[in-house]
Parts: structure tokens; C-alpha cells; sequence
């Protein structure tokens, strides 16, 4: 898919600065990750059994699997019908947070004329959608805490198309396992299919009352209260139903996929 | 001549349930501290170089993965003390009268270990505490990580942002014992000898 991305005269040298800046820290990151979780696997094992070492890859294996076995136990714990507190529109956060693996000036502009959501996978109607037909369904408003995995939280306030009214209208099979989610900020993620039938999942198309700004995800983002933030992917362009795990940009770094709150 | 009937004054399941809590609580705090500088309550972070798991995604693996080690540690510990009736042998009875005067003693420098049996009165008070302590990390944390799916335990430490608080001053009064607790063990090292290896008294 093409995105139809705006930039102030892009060149090569400033493209090249631009990603060695976004890049370098998270090289930084995974050899430092790596380097502590050598040296606790020594301490680990010599104070477990006091036998040889073995490779950190075992460490890493184990802690994906605990991971694994947590998505388990929030799917399990998951109440469909437990809503998350909603606040008055005097408590909303102002300004509210921006957050993404990317500088504000670097979100996506997103064209709303030639916008398309893509629909995919098990759904009965795979045609596109255009803006104005999604702001033609039913909206619903919410004022949600917004909790975000560094432990931040924030209150606001967005709108948009129950996600449950939206998978309906495409004839989703709603026994399917995942929904998953393609992004023009070439962010993706999925969520398990209980929770995109939640009440309080919103495809939301607004926020605080006006459209969804660029910054907050314009044309849309999903909005699901009972998520940390990094599961709730903004400039959404393609949604997908599927049964196959298709993990996400934070969860195949190591963040936990079901990411519940 | 007939032997004497002894006491284990440190029985298996306690030095177990010792040890995994210990090495539950050194990865839970320093993975902790990882998680905490990714967006700093207050007005510092930890350096780090004593944190666990090298980046946040990391950290947070370490502790959801270990935080399960901690709580079920902890709960078996509670019922074999609780079923087992040490809890109300050991640790009670247990007044501010008897905690100030043990205090005292200890101050002055009278106060024996000579037998381990016997909790003082400030040991009492000071491990009752912890063990309230860790709980109070245990339900804080469960607030933090499940807020929506626990909305009773949420009102009960006054919401998301207030349980942050409360986990981590908890964290920090559990620190406290610690320190506390290390200097009495370099003081009385026979108490270390006895967690490790146990230790038998004349009954």
C-alpha cells in the first residue's frame, strides 16, 4: 500500500541522519539488554545450581514463554463486560501527551480525500472504506485513562464507531482468534478478538470533540481503555480478522502482546 | 542414655521459601527500578547500572515473570505459618510496651540472641511488617498491571495514579528492612549459619 506521506523536502543526507538518529539508541538498547542478561544468567545459575552456564538465549526463552504464558492468564481475566472507569470532562489531561517511537514533527500526514481503510482477512465484505462513511455510522464518546507501559497515564477524550458496531457492518467472523492492524507510521499490532468486541473499543475518529489530529493519529486510531497505549495503534489504514498471531512492532521487540490493563 | 528432643528452629520450608523470597525480591526490585526510569515518579532515577533487564521491554519481562515467584512464595509461606501455628507462636504476643522495651535493650546492647527460638519483640514487630509489606506490593502491583479487571482493589488504593505511589513507597519500606535486616545478620551471623543450613534446639 502506498502511504501518502508529506514531507518538507526530503533529501538523502537528511534522510540518512534521520534514521541513524532513530536507529542508534536502539542498537544501544539491545546490546546493552543483551550484555546484563549474560550476567545475570552467571549469577542466575551459580546461585541455582551452581553447574555450568548456559547461553543467554535460554534466559531470553524463558522470559518469551512467562510472557506467553501471562497473555494466557490476562485473556483468561479479561471481563468482556467490565468497563473502565470514564471521568468528567474536567479531569481530562491538557495538554495530552504525545507518545510514539517517533517525534511529533515525524507523524504521518494522512490524505483524507484519497483515505481508504483496507478490510482483510475473515470478513464477509472486503470492500474499502472512505472517511465520511465511517463518520456516517453511529459514534459514541468516551473519557478514558489512557495507561502507558513506562507507567504514565493521562485522561482524554475521544469518538468515533463502536469497533463492534464496525466489525458487524463487515461481517467479520467474530470466533476468529485476532484482529490485527497496519498503520501509516509503519506501526502494527493485534489484539485478541474479546477485546475488540469490548463496549468502550472505539475506532476512534475524534479527539476532545474535533477531528482526530495528526498527532493523535488522524484519520483513525483504536482506542481501547482496557489496553496500554502500545495497543493502540494510530493512523490506522488496514484492519485485518485472522486466526494466525501476527504480533506487533513493540510486542516482537519483547513488550507483552495481550498488554491488558 | 537417652537423647534429648531437639527443635528445628529454621525448618526446610522455611529456609526454602526464605531463599526464593529473596532472590524474588532482589530481581522484582532491580527489574523495578528499570521500569520506574522509563517514566520517573519523582524527581530522579536509579542509575542504571544496578537495574535488570537492559531496557524497559526487558525489565518488564523480569518482572511478570517473577512477580509470580513472589506471590505464590509468599502465599504458601503466610498458610504453613498460619495452618502450622508458627505465626502465633513466634510472632505473638506483641505490644508497643514490649516492642519500646526490647528497643531499649537493644540500644544498650542487652539484648541476646542466645536463643534462636525466640523472637524479640522488635524481630516480631519488624517481620510482621515486611510480610504486610510485600502484600501490600503484591495488591498495589496487581492495581498497576490489571486496573480495569480489579476495579475493587483500584478504589481501595484511591486509583491507578495512587497505587503507583503506594508501590513504590512500599518498595522503599521493604528496602528499609532489608538494610535493617543485613546489619542484624552481620551482628548475629549464626542466624545466617541456622537459614542456611538449619538449626536444631534443645526442646
Amino acid at each position: 500500500m502506498k502511504k501518502p506521506i508529506q514531507g518538507p523536502g526530503l533529501d538523502e543526507t537528511s534522510i540518512l541522519a534521520d534514521a541513524r538518529k532513530i536507529i542508534a539508541p536502539q542498537i544501544e538498547d539491545r546490546s546493552r539488554r543483551s550484555f546484563l542478561l549474560r550476567g545475570l544468567t552467571l549469577g542466575g545459575v551459580a546461585m541455582l545450581s551452581g553447574c555450568n552456564l548456559t547461553d543467554n538465549d535460554s534466559v531470553e526463552t524463558a522470559l518469551s514463554s512467562m510472557s506467553r504464558f501471562n497473555d494466557r492468564v490476562q485473556g483468561w481475566l479479561f471481563n468482556p463486560n467490565a468497563l473502565a472507569p470514564t471521568y468528567p470532562a474536567s479531569m481530562i489531561t491538557r495538554p495530552f501527551p504525545f507518545n510514539a517511537f517517533y517525534g511529533i514533527d515525524e507523524a504521518p500526514s494522512v490524505e483524507a480525500d484519497s483515505y481508504r481503510l483496507e478490510v482483510t482477512g475473515l470478513v464477509a465484505d472486503k470492500r474499502s472504506w472512505r472517511l465520511e462513511e465511517l463518520r456516517a455510522m453511529a459514534q459514541t464518546e468516551q473519557i478514558t485513562r489512557h495507561i502507558c507501559v513506562e507507567g504514565w497515564s493521562a485522561i482524554g477524550r475521544w469518538g468515533g464507531v463502536r469497533f463492534s458496531d464496525f466489525l458487524r457492518r463487515i461481517g467479520a467472523d467474530t470466533d476468529a482468534r485476532y484482529v490485527g492492524f497496519k498503520c501509516a507510521d509503519d506501526y502494527y499490532t493485534s489484539i485478541d478478538m474479546a477485546t475488540a468486541l469490548h463496549a468502550q473499543t472505539l475506532l476512534a475518529l475524534t479527539y476532545d470533540g474535533a477531528v482526530l489530529p495528526r498527532e493523535y493519529g488522524f484519520p483513525m486510531k483504536l482506542r481501547m481503555p482496557t489496553k496500554l497505549g502500545y495497543k493502540n495503534p494510530k493512523h490506522i489504514q488496514a484492519i485485518f480478522v485472522s486466526n494466525t498471531y501476527s504480533g506487533g512492532y513493540w510486542e516482537d521487540q519483547g513488550y507483552n502482546w495481550f498488554g491488558g490493563s | 542414655m537417652s537423647q534429648q528432643p531437639t527443635v528445628s528452629t529454621h525448618p526446610r520450608w522455611l529456609r526454602l521459601t526464605h531463599w526464593l523470597n529473596a532472590l524474588a525480591v532482589l530481581v522484582m526490585v532491580t527489574s523495578g527500578w528499570r521500569i520506574y526510569n522509563a517514566s520517573p515518579l519523582y524527581d530522579f532515577s536509579f542509575p542504571a547500572s544496578i537495574t535488570l533487564g537492559g531496557w524497559l521491554g526487558g525489565a518488564l519481562q523480569w518482572h511478570f515473570a517473577v512477580m509470580w515467584l513472589l506471590a505464590f512464595n509468599g502465599l504458601i509461606y503466610l498458610l504453613v505459618n498460619l495452618f502450622s501455628g508458627r505465626l502465633s507462636r513466634r510472632f505473638f504476643p506483641l505490644s508497643p510496651k514490649g516492642v519500646g522495651h526490647d528497643l531499649l535493650a537493644a540500644f544498650r546492647g542487652k539484648l541476646g540472641h542466645a536463643d534462636l527460638r525466640q523472637y524479640n519483640q522488635v524481630q516480631r514487630l519488624a517481620y510482621l511488617f515486611v510480610m504486610l509489606d510485600i502484600a501490600l506490593l503484591v495488591v498495589s502491583g496487581l492495581v498497576l498491571w490489571k486496573s480495569v479487571q480489579f476495579p475493587l482493589l483500584r478504589e481501595l488504593l484511591g486509583g491507578y495514579e495512587t497505587a503507583r505511589h503506594v508501590h513504590f513507597i512500599a518498595m522503599a519500606l521493604l528496602l528499609g528492612f532489608v538494610a535493617v535486616h543485613l546489619v542484624m545478620v552481620a551482628l548475629v551471623p549464626k542466624t545466617l549459619v541456622a537459614m542456611l543450613f538449619g538449626h536444631k534446639e534443645p526442646l
